[in-house]
């Protein structure tokens, strides 16, 4: 047997592509979490599309081609609940106690998760973009500022998914944590993914527009061609990419180290 | 000779809230012995555990493990042990075999797939090898447990209750697993509620009582100190001052009379005190006899007479 000589930042390799395997394994035996939040988007754009397309009119844009990139912003704000119903599941079922005992980098059984579920929501996002297409939203940008747009979604999506993972380290319960995450639907709602945010009363609207899926989605129309970014707007929407990579950046910043110290320290 | 220790503590002690899990847990688990921590449920053994392997951290105390300081050394003492927990924590949504190769990787073992084909050969789940977790029955999920924490040969091994719940052919899977390892020269250390498994398995156990270590031996020393309880249940009230006294000279302590169900019982710590002996002298004073046993000493037993607050524990 092989004895450790090489530096940390290969053990973190070498864990997280072992751990990244069981990631893709366990929603390849389970798929069930992975389709339900692939499918929701999916019925949520045809009923939204449908019925509320019927009403409202968005100033610049038909409603369903505005109401696709505020489904993907906020599918990918979901990365809180499904890295927190994982992570709590693990740490119920005993799985992150063995881990721990086991000479694994501490930072590679969260990292495996995020990469692995922002890997699957890429992946999800294709069937998704096809409805889509089907119900009549467009690239009406150019190919590079929309290949820019998927970048932005999956890395806020990564960074979603380790507040999730903290969270769900914290919560430690799978029931709970369903629940919680659950309420992670409420989030887009005060946000500009479904309505245009410039429309709300004044404190609202303040709220939604430092709601970071409201840069989030204000990017994706922009790159995407489907919407104009709305003057007036607050600094993370008047400059919405810079916005999104500040929100992600921020994101990371305070739940990655929360994450890792969480899962390396457990209850002690 | 000096005797190497593989687990050596000295007063642990661990908090939560306000709850004192542990209050000074002093341990030394020699090299290539099995060792029982025997107590019931809350008196710490999880608690332990989970802190000799890593899990916790100790408020106070200091151990070894393997050598290893267990505060400043934790990675290293990662690379050395072996645990499986009281509830089966591997990955419902892997199959066995998944499992088994991922924790082999996680160690370094050089033929991951190799490892977990002949462990799971090993414990018999050749059949069940490829099915998701999730679907396997309580005492076959256990079985892989055990094997995760053998995926590359620990010098110490830690079993937190690993018969608890299983079936008495699954507790036999056990036990021979442990003494195999055993065999091998791996060094045990298992929790258990069971005096009788801790009898037929430990070289010496180690008796916890609400978060410290009230009492160590070897099992026959211990099952000395304890001693047997004495039964007898005759056929007539007026017989009962009789057998009474009879048993009170065969056990040096003196008898229960207990009226409604015509029977005297007494605690024995005599090892001579055999079936036969008792059933002799009770005959031989004339008294009608209508059951008698000598039963080894039950959990129970062994905290009343060897934790000082002779209370007994909570079931």
């Amino acid at each position: 047997m092989s004895t450790l000589t090489h530096g940390p930042a290969y053990g973190l390799a070498h864990d997280g592509i072992a751990l990244l395997g069981r990631q893709v394994r366990r929603a390849r035996n389970n798929p069930g979490l992975l389709v339900l939040t692939q499918t929701m988007p999916v019925s949520m754009l045809l009923f939204f599309g449908y019925v509320f397309g019927s009403a409202l009119a968005v100033p610049g844009a038909a409603y369903r081609s505005f109401l696709v990139p505020g489904l993907l912003a906020a599918t990918a704000a979901g990365g809180i609940m499904t890295g927190m119903f994982q992570a709590a599941q693990d740490v119920h079922r005993g799985v992150t106690d063995r881990l721990r005992t086991l000479p694994v980098s501490r930072a590679a059984v969260p990292l495996a998760q995020a990469v692995a579920d922002t890997v699957l929501t890429a992946a999800g996002t294709v069937p998704f973009l096809l409805v889509g297409v089907a119900v009549g939203w467009r690239v009406e940008g150019g190919a590079l500022a929309a290949a820019g747009a998927l970048a932005l979604l999956l890395l806020f999506r990564f960074a979603c998914v380790w507040a999730g993972i903290f969270l769900g380290l914290l919560t430690r319960d799978e029931e709970a944590a369903g629940q919680l995450g659950g309420a992670t639907f409420l989030l887009p709602l005060l946000s500009s993914a479904y309505i245009p945010a410039d429309g709300l009363p004044g404190p609202l609207r303040t709220a939604a527009e430092w709601n970071p899926i409201s840069a989030v989605t204000t990017a994706l129309r922009d790159l995407f061609g489907n919407a104009p970014v709305p003057e007036g707007a607050a600094w993370p929407v008047a400059h919405p990419v810079a916005g999104t990579l500040a929100w992600c950046a921020v994101l990371l910043a305070v739940f990655v180290p929360l994450a890792v110290r969480r899962y390396a320290h457990g209850e002690r | 000779m000096t005797t190497t220790y593989a687990v050596l503590s000295e007063g642990l002690e661990k908090r939560f809230g306000e709850v004192r899990a542990l209050r000074g847990l002093d341990l030394a688990v020699a090299e290539g012995t099995v060792c029982g921590l025997l107590g019931p449920n809350g008196a710490g053994k999880t608690t332990a555990v989970r802190l000799l392997t890593t899990l916790l951290r100790p408020d106070a105390g200091s151990a070894r493990i393997a050598g290893l300081d267990l505060v400043r050394e934790p990675a290293a003492i990662r690379r050395r042990i072996g645990v499986t927990g009281q509830d089966a924590s591997v990955d419902g949504d892997l199959t066995g075999r998944e499992n088994l190769r991922l924790f082999a990787r996680l160690h370094r073992v050089r033929d991951p797939a190799g490892r977990a084909a002949a462990l799971l050969d090993r414990f018999g789940l050749g059949e069940a090898a490829d099915r998701p977790v999730s679907t396997w029955s309580g005492g076959t999920r256990r079985r892989l447990d055990l094997a995760a924490s053998l995926v590359r040969r620990p010098e110490v091994l830690f079993l937190d209750e690993p018969t608890t719940g299983l079936d008495p052919a699954g507790r036999n899977r056990v036990w021979e697993a442990v003494r195999e390892l055993r065999a091998d020269g791996t060094t045990v250390l298992l929790t258990t509620q069971y005096l009788e498994e801790a009898d037929r398995l430990a070289d010496d156990i180690v008796l916890v009582d609400r978060g410290r270590s009230a009492h160590t031996g070897s099992p026959a020393e211990l099952k000395a100190r304890v001693g047997a309880y004495a039964q007898a249940v005759v056929t007539h009230a007026d017989a009962l001052p009789r057998a009474a006294a009879v048993l009170a000279r065969l056990t040096g302590t003196e008898a229960v009379v207990d009226r409604e169900r015509t029977a005297v019982g007494a605690v024995s710590t005599d090892p001579t005190l055999t079936l036969p002996r008792l059933v002799r002298a009770l005959d031989a004073a004339g008294v009608p006899l209508a059951d008698a046993r000598v039963s080894p000493p039950t959990l129970d037993d062994v905290f009343l007479r060897l934790t000082t607050t002779k209370e007994a524990p909570a079931a």
